[in-house]
């Protein structure tokens, strides 16, 4: 299964706005995504609940999975997301 | 002002424990409507009448129901949960159009809880095992709840989210009012049990016009929050979750009086005379003076620059918290993040007064990067200046930012640390803070044991500055957070004004201002009783600022210490309170 390891660039981790936007986009993919910490139980990245339960802070190495048509280009989107400082993007967008 | 018998100074309140409906309202009899009088604790100046909205509180679970149409249930289960998702989603873009993002953020992000396909998916399983819509949500919100909590630190306080969603959700399948903070359409008077932070986020000040609650004492936090917003509150106010929804009454924050069934007309005349008053304390400007010229600082409480936006006139700063640079982190801030924001505070005032207080934090006010082991008793453990003991790095890169942010901005802060217990920790802080070339160096007083040991601290610091709150808490060991003991809590104690005195008479010896930074400072009858102990300086919310800048210029420096004497020599605070305001209006007669 096509795969991305990518470690968490916010500087507040996971959380808040971070969370809502990687939610948001992950539920906009047309293949279900999941994510999982290290060898943890993959969860739904569109499940905010799940991903906030990873517990995942800055500099969380975190896995993301696909399978099917478009798989590919779901994780590279959502892998680029994460990798990115959500929170200084923020800041300095007002 | 007031409708009856003179001024309001002359119905001075009675705290909580003898509070009762005095008529009309028939506590126990259901909601009423009818003219009475409520008793509890005044603990944000001002008065305001209107309509009452009770917030409703957590809705209760009726027995489980047998379910005969289970799809029906799941229906209505899951609408329940998109309109919570929806009504967030809008309280969001509120929040983020009052620029205030972070809120905003929050409540994103608890909208999308709400929306979760994993929380709903949950919701059909207990369904179709066989629960009722109200059960499955309430099972549903636990579950995932455990969840949260293991994730630990910030995502744990996460589950309070939750349980709002679910209280929601639940009210909303049941057909019961929203929990939260209420919205009638028309400006009222918020009753409610007591309030939480996460339920002011969004109280709306043009609509809420005061605030009344059944519990909560002075240092609470909705007497905290009422005051920076200058909202006239009473708390500890028995009875009042009794008054009946639309009942139109007045609540005066001075004296605790809340009078039910006055009628609307009754109502817009005090709206007026409220409105009028707040003109001419606006009117007022210039440094605290009494009115023979003694002079007695008046200074601001904040937390960041961004609470300087008031244009309120003062002196200075008074308590500048920083922890606000500290909530909510993974990690501590760094020293370049702590400079800018100390410079915004002290170029804001750059030939005025600014005390900068260091981290107050422990395992009361939780912050997740100090990672502070979990204790039995956090009001009497490891906070305030003690986590130095434990983590002493933080305090160094601290000082560090503050002795930077001064050269960089060309000013002489005063800077104090929180808890100081002993003379041997507030000399181990004065050599860190002098080391760095920070020139004053002070310490609050929180603790008695300091209190009582004034003289010696001031032998090695520079100035002192007492902080009313935990000094009551401590020294009527008395938690600040019990409703039940909020008596005991108030600033009119005459055992906390004696230690109040004790510190003001070793400035005094010593040529050495000492200052209050509770909010009992915000009490204007009781700033000019703090005057005449010898307090040099009155720290408060900016909304305070007037009123006592205004009774301070009413009365001479012997009378300030002639109404000292009579609040020391009271033998309970309701006492000392009607004593001082008695011989204000005798003397204000005669005059």
């Amino acid at each position: 299964m096509p795969e991305r390891t990518v470690v968490i660039a916010s500087r507040t981790g996971l959380h808040a706005r971070p969370a809502k936007l990687f939610v948001q986009a992950a539920a906009a993919q047309e293949v279900p995504v999941r994510i999982r910490v290290g060898d943890g139980r993959p969860v739904p990245a569109n499940s905010m609940l799940a991903v906030l339960a990873l517990g995942a802070v800055h500099g969380t190495e975190v896995t993301l999975d696909a399978e099917g048509p478009g798989a590919e280009a779901a994780l590279d989107s959502l892998a680029g997301l994460l990798a990115r400082d959500l929170d200084a993007e923020e800041a300095s967008g007002g | 002002m007031a409708e009856t018998g003179g001024s309001p100074a002359s119905t001075t309140g009675r705290p909580a424990p003898a509070s009762a409906p005095e008529q009309g309202t028939g506590a126990g009899t259901g909601p009423g409507t009818g003219a009475g009088t409520l008793r509890g604790l005044g603990v944000s100046p001002g008065r305001a009448a209107g309509r009452v909205c009770r917030m409703a509180g957590p809705p209760r679970l009726p027995d489980p129901l047998p379910v005969a149409d289970p799809a029906r249930e799941a229906g209505l289960a899951l609408r329940a949960l998109e309109a919570v998702a929806a009504e967030l989603a809008a309280r969001a873009a509120r929040a983020e159009q009052a620029s205030d993002p972070e809120a905003g953020a929050i409540l994103d992000a608890q909208s999308f809880m709400a929306a979760d396909p994993g929380l709903h998916q949950t919701v059909e399983e207990n369904i179709a095992a066989g629960m009722d819509a109200g059960h499955a949500v309430d099972a549903a919100c636990t579950h995932h709840r455990e969840a949260l909590l293991a994730a630990g630190g910030y995502f744990a306080e996460r589950a309070a989210d939750l349980d709002d969603i679910r209280n929601r959700a639940v009210a909303a399948v049941l057909g019961l009012p929203v929990p939260g903070i209420p919205d009638p359409g028309h400006p009222f008077v918020l009753v409610a049990e007591d309030l939480a932070p996460a339920d002011t986020v969004n109280l709306d000040p043009a609509t809420v016009l005061a605030l009344v609650t059944e519990k909560g004492g002075p240092t609470s936090h909705t007497a905290i929050l009422a005051r920076s917003r200058g909202l006239p509150a009473v708390v500890a106010c028995r009875g009042a979750m009794e008054i009946g929804d639309g009942t139109w009454v007045s609540a005066d924050g001075t004296t605790g009086r809340v009078e039910t069934g006055i009628g609307e007309e009754t109502a817009a005349r005090v709206q007026r005379e409220a409105a009028a008053e707040r003109r001419r304390l606006a009117a007022g400007s210039g440094p605290g003076r009494t009115s023979d010229g003694h002079p007695v600082e008046l200074l601001l409480n904040i937390g960041s620059a961004a609470d300087l936006g008031g244009g309120v006139e003062a002196e200075g700063v008074g308590l500048f918290r920083t922890e606000f640079l500290f909530l909510g982190r993974r990690d501590a801030p760094g020293f370049e993040e702590q400079v800018a924001a100390y410079e915004a505070v002290l170029r804001a005032f750059p030939g005025g007064k600014v005390v900068i207080r260091t981290l107050d934090a422990g395992t009361d006010k939780p912050l997740p990067f100090l990672d502070l082991p979990q204790e039995p008793n956090p009001a009497l453990g490891v906070r305030g200046l003690r986590v130095g003991r434990v983590r002493p790095g933080v305090l160094d890169v601290q000082l560090d930012a503050i002795a930077e942010a001064a050269r960089a901005s060309g000013t002489r802060p005063w800077v104090m640390a929180p808890m100081v217990t002993t003379v041997a920790e507030a000399e181990a802080f004065a050599v860190r803070a002098r080391e760095r070339g920070i020139t004053r160096v002070g310490a609050m007083i929180e603790v008695p044991a300091a209190a009582l040991r004034a003289d010696r601290l001031l032998r090695g610091l520079d100035f002192l500055s007492i902080g009313t709150n935990d000094l009551s808490q401590y020294a009527f060991a008395a938690d600040r957070q019990h409703g039940e003991l909020a008596d005991l809590l108030d600033p009119w104690q005459p055992g906390l004004l004696r230690l109040v005195g004790e510190c003001a008479r070793a400035g005094r010896a010593a040529g050495k201002p000492v200052g209050v930074c509770g909010e009992a400072a915000a009490d204007p009858l009781l700033a000019a009783v703090l005057a005449g102990l010898g307090v040099t300086s009155l720290s408060m919310s900016a909304p305070g600022v007037a009123a006592v800048r205004e009774e301070l210029a009413r009365r001479s420096l012997a009378r300030c210490e002639a109404d000292a004497r009579a609040a020391l020599d009271a033998d309970d605070p309701a006492v000392a309170r009607d004593t001082v305001a008695r011989e204000t209006v005798a003397r204000e007669t005669v005059a």
